[in-house]
């Protein structure tokens, strides 16, 4: 089983991503995390089946599960390069605008150095493609704190500053 | 100006070590080129023509003497030397070696200077008014809330990725020496009916091959807001601007798209969200940042007294008084001066600074103004706060260092991008053609009467020289690999900022200084009494000079 980073840990995932699917193809058995597409074309079918989850591409927005979010265990955020910066602001918005508290997964070519902003925008959990993400969890304290406010420290600096 | 207390000390740190393993994983192998590129970029990292080129950050062009002293000891110990100040107000460096960059930003860490965000998709460093604090004609001292902007930008985790750059300047008087309308954001502290601080904020103003005048987004944000206004910005630039195209990427793009109304709606539901939000300033967060930009410990001087003392002493001494007249500027407080050093002194490159003359400054600085300097966007320094009956030292201490030429706000005080004598974008070299017209117009009664002219040269349309904006403008292009440059005229950097006009086919290097001496002779035989080059172009327009240097030419 590939592993993820998740919670500060290196485990065993058991979710599996489907890229891609063909219409009248089946899902493969287990826990799947489909395309939005797919999610919005077969909803009814897909809750009845459980153990599923949705991936964001880098255009696609949160608002367009807003009202799913309720029903989903997990949401994966692609990056389908590691300069494109819209999942960091689709994660704040799942936790900060829909107050979603399940799983907030990257996924795709994001890259260890990215990890502390990740955690920062609302991200959970790491499908980090590397041969060691032991060696990578060092990333997620790559600064002890920060002047923002984020998702893992509301309150921004200036108001925590003493005097 | 503002001092690091621990924990802004701490985050620098971090930062040095973690640029120093992300260099180890490069060199080792671990890190890709593609992968590499945007981490060094947000240390201030370019790979250059000839060498690497590191960018530090001046934050809003602040600095002390300590500081400079540090940027001579790292240029003469990394680098060959010298120094460059960028049109961003930053001090570059041009031959540092990649291995020993880490080394480097310790150094600088330990006077509280860095390279954070000083290139990259990101937003960058905030630029600012330099005579912010000290000027005649301000509303507000802009430092303060620069401060507050650069904490927020700094490390910004939504932000690191943006479509593009992201470049936000602040002025705080009624002059505009921040050029805000040609950024990303611009932002003008003003106040009121009721006496409240609050700002005007532009959007998408830029440069580059798609110059665009910046609009305005918000006529008055109170205060308080200044931080979740800004945030919902660049959130609904990062979210649209487009990243298909990277000539396409930047917000002035987006902005133009959707047009004003449809982004401001966006950016208000935007806002919603964080409006009042943890984010909000305090009473508390602003005052704290202001207490970091309290006046220095002036003396109480007569101003009558001390300008009689000051003209007596110009009357002995006609380069004195000249410098005088053109190289400083009037202060708020009695009996002080605002002194300009022009790094524009003919056969140097504009901007550029030796290790020397650096450590120089710092001394003079240290006995003469309270230890405190400015970078500008011109391309020149600053020391603030120079008691009137100390010019004539100053004056005599600058002139043996060359930085004492009578031009700043003349033609020759060139604004110049490092062109392809260092720059890999550049189409062609910019410091040569600069040089040239120095040499051409030497005779500084003549640029007197000229009066004020903004000349700018980019080396390429990406336009670091700010040519679109020069009263005069000029443009290295290339034709079929030979470099020739392009000529536009009615550039305003001012509050009423303006484009110039392009005047017609581009002329090779050597043609340059003689189509400038047509372009002045046009303005001479036509302007009426008092009038600038830039009114004069403005009411007679772009065919009379168009007209003598094509006559001429063909």
């Amino acid at each position: 089983m590939p592993q993820l980073i998740k919670h500060g840990q290196v485990i065993e995932d058991s979710w599996q991503v489907i890229r891609t699917i063909e219409e009248g193809e089946g899902l493969p058995d287990g826990k799947v995390i489909v395309p939005l597409s797919y999610w919005q074309a077969h909803r009814e079918a897909l809750l009845a089946r459980g153990n599923v989850a949705v991936w964001l591409a880098s255009d696609e927005q949160p608002s367009a599960i807003a009202d799913d979010l309720p029903h989903l265990p997990l949401v994966a955020i692609d990056f389908p390069v590691m300069t494109d910066g819209r999942g960091f602001s689709s994660g704040r918005a799942l936790r900060e605008h829909y107050n979603y508290k399940g799983e907030v997964r990257a996924i795709g070519q994001f890259i260890r150095d990215q990890l502390y902003h990740l955690s920062r925008c609302g991200f959970d959990a790491y499908a980090l493609e590397t041969s060691d993400p032991h060696k990578a969890l060092a990333s997620l304290n790559d600064f002890s704190d920060a002047y923002q406010a984020s998702v893992t420290q509301p309150v921004p600096f200036f108001r925590r500053r003493a005097g | 100006m503002y001092i690091y207390d621990e924990f802004d000390q701490r985050l620098i740190d971090e930062r040095v070590a973690q640029f120093r393993g992300q260099v180890e994983r490069y060199l080792a192998g671990e890190l890709t080129e593609a992968q590499f590129l945007p981490l060094r970029l947000q240390n201030g990292l370019y790979v250059q023509r000839l060498a690497p080129m590191l960018r530090v950050a001046i934050p809003y062009g602040t600095l002390n003497a300590r500081q400079l002293r540090k940027l001579a000891e790292v240029s003469r110990r990394y680098d060959k030397g010298y120094g460059h100040i960028s049109t961003r107000q930053n001090m570059q460096f041009n031959w540092p070696q990649l291995e020993e960059v880490p080394d480097i930003l310790a150094e600088l860490a330990s006077v509280q200077l860095h390279a954070i965000q000083t290139s990259g998709n990101c937003i960058r460093n905030t630029t600012a008014d330099e005579f912010s604090g000290v000027a005649k004609d301000e509303v507000e001292d802009a430092r303060p809330y620069c401060e507050i902007i650069r904490q927020w930008s700094t490390f910004h985790p939504e932000f690191a990725f943006l479509p593009r750059k992201f470049k936000i300047a602040v002025c705080g008087s009624e002059a505009d020496r921040a050029v805000i309308h040609a950024h990303d954001i611009g932002i003008e502290v003003v106040r009121n009916d009721a006496g409240e601080t609050g700002f005007k904020i532009l959007v998408g103003g830029g440069l580059g091959r798609t110059p665009i005048i910046g609009e305005v987004v918000c006529e008055f944000l109170p205060r308080k807001h200044l931080l979740t206004y800004l945030e919902a910005i660049v959130r609904v630039y990062n979210q649209l601007g487009r990243r298909d195209n990277k000539f396409r990427a930047r917000i002035k793009i987006l902005v133009r798209a959707m047009g004003i109304e449809a982004f401001r709606e966006r950016v208000e539901a935007e806002w919603a969200f964080l409006k009042d939000g943890p984010s909000t300033l305090t009473e508390e967060a602003i005052e704290h940042a202001k207490s970091f930009f309290q006046p220095p410990a002036y003396e109480t001087l007569d101003e009558a007294a001390e300008a009689a003392a000051l003209n007596a002493t110009m009357e002995s001494s006609p380069a004195f008084a000249r410098w005088v007249r053109h190289n400083t500027a009037e202060h708020k407080q009695p009996g002080y001066r605002i002194v300009v050093l022009s790094l524009k002194q003919t056969g140097f490159a504009p901007g550029d600074i030796t290790a020397e003359q650096m450590e120089a400054v710092a001394d003079l600085a240290e006995r003469y103004g309270f230890g405190e300097l400015r970078t500008t966007h011109h391309q020149n320094m600053v020391l603030p706060d120079v008691r009137q009956r100390d010019l004539h030292a100053v004056w005599g201490v600058l002139s043996d260092l060359g930085l004492a030429t009578p031009n700043i706000g003349h033609l020759t005080d060139i604004i110049c991008c490092p062109g392809g004598d260092y720059c890999s974008l550049a189409n062609a070299k910019s410091i040569p053609v600069a040089e040239a017209i120095q040499r051409r117009f030497d005779d500084f009664d003549y640029l007197y009467d000229l009066g004020p002219i903004d000349l700018n040269i980019s080396g390429c349309m990406n336009a670091c020289g700010h040519h679109h904006v020069g009263n005069i403008g000029i443009l290295g292009v290339d034709k079929k690999g030979a470099e020739f440059y392009q000529v536009s005229l009615g550039g305003n950097p001012g509050k009423d900022g303006s484009l110039g006009q392009i005047l017609g086919p581009s002329f090779s290097q050597a043609d340059v200084p003689e189509v400038i001496s047509k372009i002045l002779e046009t303005y001479v035989e036509h302007r009426n009494e008092e009038e600038t080059f830039l009114d004069t172009f403005r009411r007679i327009g772009l065919d009379p000079f168009k007209e003598r240097v094509y006559a001429a030419a063909h």
